[in-house]
C-alpha cells in the first residue's frame, strides 16, 4: 500500500473568469522507502500538491489517501490524528517555537497526542541523537545554526514514527553543505522505511530523490528517473 | 587538467621516481583520472629538458627526480593565477535549442524538457555515487563529484531559464502537450569510476 497516493487530483480556485486551476488532475504514488521530488517554477503547484498531500487543503476532484485512509472521508478530528500519527512538515524557515528548547520542540507533538512528558522528552532526546545533534537538546532556536534549527525541524517532523515526511524548499535558506545533509537525512529516514516528497528548486537536492515529477501551470508535464549507477558504473567509462 | 604542474607539486614535497608519482597522483585525484607510467617519465623528460626538475640518481634502481628553482617559481605561478579557461566553445545544446526555436514545427519546450529530464538524471546518478559514499569518503572523490553535480545543475538552470524566456516571447508560442523530440544530448552519460 502506497504512504501517499494523490489520484486525479485537481484543486480549483474562484470560478469562471477569475478561476484559477492551482492543479489539474494529478496523480502520484509514493510508496515506502520511496522520495520523491516535486519540481516547477513559482506557481507551478507545487505547494498547493503539498498542502493537499498533508491534508491542510482538500481537493475540489480526485482523492488524496495516506496510509490507505481518504483524508475527504475523515471528520476533522481524524484528519488531525492522522495528520499527528502520519505526516510531518519541514519548511524553509523551519517554523521552530523560539521559547522551547531543541528537545521540547521535538517532543511537543508527542505531548500534544497525550504522551506523557518524560517519555515525550526521552524521544525527542533519542530522535535528535539519531540526527547528529546530540548534546544540543536544551539549545534555543536562536542558539543554533541553521542547518542545526532544520534537523531539529526534521527530528519533530518524524518523531513518533511518522512515515510521510513532507518538505516544502527545506534548503532554501541553507548553504550547499548544509542542504546536502539534510537531504542525506531525509534519504536516510526513507532507507529507513520512511516516505517524502520533497518540494524544491533545486535540482541539485531533487538529484537526491527516486524520482522528480515537474509540474507546470498546475500539470505533471514530465518525470525523471535514473537507472541504478551500478549497472552504469559495469560499463561507464572512466574520464 | 595540467600533469606537469601536479608532478610538480608532488616533487615540492621531496624528490621521487616516476612509478612513486603515479601512484601519488591517482591518489590524490580519487582514482579518476588515471596515469600511465610512460606518460610520467615523458613528462618529466620534457620537465627536465626546460630546466624545471632536475635528475638526482638513483633509489632501488628507479631514476628519482628533484625540482630546480626555476621549477617552484612555475608552481608558484600555476598556484597563483587562475586557470584560463578556452573561449565559448560551440556547445551542441546551446545551438539545439537556437536551432529548434525557429525550426518549423518544433515545440522548443518539449526539446527543454526532453533535455532537463536527461541532465536531471545524469545529476541522479552523479548523486547515488555520492549517497554510496560515507560522510568521511575521500574528499578527492567527493570534490571531484561536486563539480560534475554543480557543472550539470548550471545546465538545468539555463534550461529553466531559458524554457521561461521563451515562454515569454510573442514569436515563440508554447505547447505543453507537442510531441517529444527524438534523443536527448544527455542520454547516455559517461560515469566517473572510482580508483581502488
Amino acid at each position: 500500500m502506497a504512504v501517499l497516493r494523490l489520484d486525479r487530483v485537481s484543486r480549483i480556485h474562484g470560478s469562471g473568469h477569475v478561476q484559477v486551476d492551482a492543479l489539474v488532475d494529478v496523480s502520484l504514488s509514493v510508496e515506502a522507502g520511496e522520495l520523491v521530488a516535486v519540481m516547477g517554477p513559482s506557481g507551478s503547484g507545487k505547494t498547493t500538491l503539498l498542502s493537499l498531500a498533508g491534508g491542510l487543503d482538500l481537493p475540489t476532484a480526485g482523492s488524496v489517501l495516506v496510509d490507505g485512509s481518504d483524508l475527504a472521508t475523515l471528520n476533522r478530528a481524524e484528519l488531525a490524528r492522522l495528520r499527528r500519527h502520519s505526516v510531518g512538515y519541514v519548511f524553509q524557515q523551519f517554523n521552530l517555537i523560539p521559547g522551547l528548547t531543541a528537545a521540547e520542540n521535538v517532543s511537543l507533538p508527542l505531548e500534544l497526542d497525550g504522551v506523557n512528558r518524560k517519555e515525550a522528552y526521552g524521544a525527542a532526546v533519542d530522535a535528535l541523537a539519531r540526527l547528529e545533534m546530540a548534546g544540543l537538546e536544551n539549545r534555543f532556536p536562536d542558539d543554533l545554526s541553521g542547518g542545526e534549527q532544520q534537523r531539529v525541524a526534521i527530528a519533530r517532523a518524524i518523531i513518533g514514527d511518522r512515515r510521510l515526511l513532507l518538505a516544502d524548499e527545506p534548503t532554501g535558506a541553507l548553504d550547499s553543505m548544509t542542504g546536502e545533509t539534510v537531504l542525506r537525512l531525509m534519504r536516510r529516514h526513507c532507507d529507513n522505511g520512511g516516505a517524502a516528497v520533497l518540494v524544491t528548486h533545486d535540482a541539485r537536492f531533487a538529484a537526491w530523490a527516486d524520482r522528480i515529477v515537474f509540474l507546470h501551470d498546475g500539470r505533471v508535464v514530465d518525470e525523471a528517473m535514473a537507472s541504478t549507477p551500478e549497472s552504469l558504473l559495469a560499463d561507464g567509462t572512466a574520464l | 587538467m595540467s600533469v606537469p604542474m601536479s608532478l610538480l607539486a608532488m616533487l615540492e614535497e621531496g624528490p621521487m621516481y616516476g612509478l612513486e608519482m603515479k601512484h601519488e597522483f591517482e591518489r590524490r585525484t580519487g582514482g579518476v583520472w588515471p596515469l600511465n607510467v610512460g606518460q610520467v617519465y615523458t613528462t618529466l623528460g620534457r620537465l627536465e629538458r626546460d630546466g624545471l626538475v632536475a635528475f638526482d640518481g638513483d633509489r632501488d634502481g628507479n631514476k628519482t627526480y628533484v625540482i630546480t628553482a626555476d621549477g617552484r617559481a612555475s608552481l608558484e605561478d600555476w598556484f597563483g593565477h587562475p586557470v584560463q579557461r578556452e573561449s565559448p566553445s560551440r556547445d551542441e545544446l546551446v545551438l539545439k535549442l537556437l536551432v529548434a526555436s525557429n525550426a518549423p514545427g518544433v515545440d522548443v519546450s518539449a526539446v527543454i524538457r526532453s533535455e532537463r529530464r536527461a541532465s536531471i538524471e545524469q545529476l541522479q546518478q552523479y548523486t547515488r555515487l555520492k549517497t554510496d559514499s560515507s560522510t568521511d569518503a575521500d574528499v578527492e572523490w567527493m570534490v571531484l563529484l561536486d563539480s560534475l553535480i554543480f557543472k550539470t545543475e548550471a545546465i538545468v538552470r539555463w534550461l529553466d531559464v531559458s524554457e521561461a524566456r521563451f515562454a515569454s516571447d510573442p514569436r515563440h508560442v508554447s505547447q505543453p502537450k507537442g510531441p517529444m523530440p527524438a534523443e536527448p544530448l544527455l542520454d547516455q552519460p559517461s560515469m566517473p569510476e572510482r580508483g581502488k
